[in-house]
């Protein structure tokens, strides 16, 4: 047989049809992971069509987008701090679940939380499985081999009622990183240099697979960091090759498998991994040695410059003009240094329990500076009672900070959390669009580490100079 | 779906490139159960002020844009989130096409479902587009062509499968519904069950 890459062989796992010069492949679903935004219209598709869920064992839903971080354990709570639209929201996904019987982890779950954190967290995020979601970050579940991509609402309606999509394949790109990180230095760094090299279009129509000494350093969480911004290189999805991390990371999770079925499944995950004279259609190599923490200065995730670098200068280019202007920043000026007024930490992109642990690492015995607002929402009700179990929660609140229930939260502001007009907001999250944050927020994306030393100095701080104090 | 064959605009020009589906439809507009009604949120904080009056010089709002039914935009529109609520705001507001030098793929896959044509062209043809807003224009899904003033006619990528969808108003759900005992036989016969 041909040599394969990882990619390769997940998609012809799952191709119940091949495409052909005239039609796409019909390519099978193992999981559907849903939230209460991108679902009500596919429902309602189904149901005046008379369709059932096909599927509902292979479907699991979630409440985290503009689900409130502030505690709520049922309807009336919901009632009396979200917004209507919200609430109702919310009120049509619970139905929608219970009546097609899918899972729904609802406000009395503990396990509820953001619908990439709680995939992996439950061990229901494996190898080898294809995975959709109607959110783009579905890119992240790739950090365990999985091919897994974001769809819109006509797309969740076709998975729902025949638990297959429409696709063509992809192309693939091969990312090599190589070197190791210095200290003060992530995964939110690398993936963001890696955005800055190719471009918020370089991935467009590729699935990518990240590789190297570097990649498999990586910690399963930092791996999720990775993978979660494919997207915002334009990738279709992102992967990594399972290994020994991977399986740790898996092995006793509630829906894993477990016993005979563990040892059969490891070793069908363990000839996943692209072979060694594979082809891409592409191939990026990167090193990360001399990789400083990484922050953007526009309003695209490619926007981006190391820490102490200076914005670009002007290229003349219209869109790049607007987009600082609308940041308030200068061409050929630092970053470094300017004050900032929110720091959000949380997102699908980094509020696991390792970026919290990283965040808290800086804030131990620190204050928030009185400027800055700090927000610190955990990704998951599981990852928030690990937290408060290692006593993350007491460092964040006496520096200052809220601490508080899952969800997306200020990472698209569609819950309340929102950053005001015109301020400045250094943020965890994954994208810098105009506005994503509240109307004329302004966002830094940033690591964990930086987003900590920042809020501690109330202004742009590069984490590096206080972890060597 | 409607049958799209051919049709006819003037043109509106957005040129910023990586226009992404947060400027098209904000997230505080995503809490909605339903597709409909979206046209009022497109491009809400580029079209509207503070005070949520029309901004005059905006694109969209200007007199001659009315009834332009073909946006010529930057290059990478449409990038970012999955919302599909994008595609369905172009669409309420009465924008069928969307031209660029790169459309992002999951903006593109959801504008293909619900009718919105994706028209990619050359670097050229773009650049020529940019500078002369308002050009009558005719995108002929039948002959995967553009039409330009003058006769000028330019090809753009469109598989087979997404124009036979789009002349005959094959709704994707339907296809797939026919390919059950397909998906049966693969759920029975796999090596593993997830």
């Amino acid at each position: 047989m041909n040599a394969r890459s990882l990619f390769e062989k997940v998609w012809q796992d799952h191709q119940v049809v091949a495409e052909t010069a005239d039609a796409p492949a019909v390519l099978y679903i193992d999981l559907h992971l849903t939230h209460e935004v991108t679902t009500p219209e596919a429902f309602n598709v189904l149901k005046s069509r008379g369709l059932a869920v096909r599927r509902p064992d292979l479907t699991l839903a979630t409440l985290d987008h503009s689900t409130p971080t502030v505690p709520v354990r049922s309807l009336k709570d919901l009632e009396r701090v979200a917004e209507s639209s919200a609430a109702a929201q919310i009120r049509v996904m619970i139905e929608n679940c219970r009546e097609a019987g899918i899972r729904l982890l609802d406000f009395d779950s503990d396990q509820r939380g953001i619908v990439h954190v709680i995939g992996p967290e439950l061990g229901i995020t494996q190898p080898g499985k294809t995975i959709v979601c109607g959110d783009s970050h579905t890119s992240t579940h790739g950090a365990f081999g999985a091919l897994a991509f974001g769809i819109g609402t006509t797309e969740v309606g076709h998975v729902l009622a025949t638990q297959c999509l429409l696709q063509r394949k992809p192309k693939t790109l091969a990312i090599n990183v190589s070197g190791r990180l210095v200290p003060g230095v992530t995964a939110k760094d690398i993936i963001l240099a890696i955005i800055g090299r190719i471009g918020v279009g370089g991935g467009t129509g590729h699935v990518i697979e990240y590789r190297g000494e570097a990649i498999a350093a990586l910690s399963m969480d930092a791996r999720m960091t990775v993978c979660n911004m494919s997207i915002e290189a334009g990738a279709r999805a992102g992967m990594i090759a399972p290994d020994d991390v991977t399986f740790q990371y898996l092995q006793g999770r509630p829906m894993a498998p477990a016993g005979a079925a563990w040892d059969q499944a490891v070793k069908r995950w363990r000839g996943l991994p692209s072979d060694a004279d594979c082809h891409f259609d592409r191939e990026v190599s990167l090193d990360v040695s001399r990789l400083a923490p990484m922050i953007t200065f526009g309003t695209n995730p490619g926007m981006v410059i190391p820490i102490d670098a200076a914005v670009p200068a002007d290229s003349g280019d219209s869109s790049f003009r607007k987009s600082l202007e609308y940041m308030g920043v200068e061409a050929g000026k630092p970053m470094l240094g300017r004050p900032v007024d929110v720091v959000f930490i949380g997102s699908c992109t980094n509020s696991r329990l390792s970026d919290l642990r990283d965040a808290a690492n800086l804030l131990r015995g620190r204050k928030v500076a009185p400027s800055v607002r700090a927000l610190v929402v955990p990704g998951s009700q599981a990852t928030k009672k690990q937290a408060e179990a290692e006593g993350l929660d007491k460092i964040f609140t006496a520096a200052g900070a809220e601490w508080r229930e899952s969800g997306c939260s200020m990472c698209l502001g569609m819950n309340g959390d929102t950053v005001g007009r015109g301020q400045l907001c250094v943020s965890t999250s994954n994208r810098n669009f105009e506005g994503r944050q509240g109307i004329g927020a302004r966002t830094v994306l940033a690591s964990p580490l930086t987003a900590a030393a920042t809020a501690v100095a109330g202004r742009i701080s590069d984490p590096r100079e206080l972890l060597a104090r | 779906m409607d049958k799209i064959t051919r049709f006819s605009s003037r043109t509106v020009v957005l040129p910023q490139s990586d226009i992404d589906t947060d400027q098209i439809v904000p997230a505080r507009f995503l809490t909605t159960t339903t597709r409909k009604g979206l046209g009022k949120a497109l491009f809400a904080d580029w079209r509207y002020d503070k005070t949520g009056q029309p901004r005059a010089d905006f694109a969209l709002n200007r007199p001659e844009a009315a009834g332009c039914s073909i946006l010529v935009a930057g290059n990478n529109f449409g990038c970012g989130s999955s919302r599909e609520h994008a595609p369905w705001a172009l669409l309420d507001f009465g924008i069928r096409a969307v031209i660029s030098t790169g459309i992002a793929d999951i903006f593109r896959n959801n504008s293909l479902k619900n009718g919105l044509v994706p028209v990619i062209v050359d670097a050229a043809t773009h650049g020529w587009l940019l500078a002369n807003p308002g050009a009558e224009v005719t995108v002929d899904v039948e002959s995967r062509t553009l039409g330009l003033p003058g006769d000028r006619r330019v090809e753009f990528p469109l598989d087979g499968f997404s124009r036979y969808c789009l002349l005959n108003g094959v709704d994707q759900l339907g296809y797939l519904l026919k390919q059950a005992d397909a998906i049966s036989r693969f759920e029975k016969e796999r090596a593993w069950q997830p």
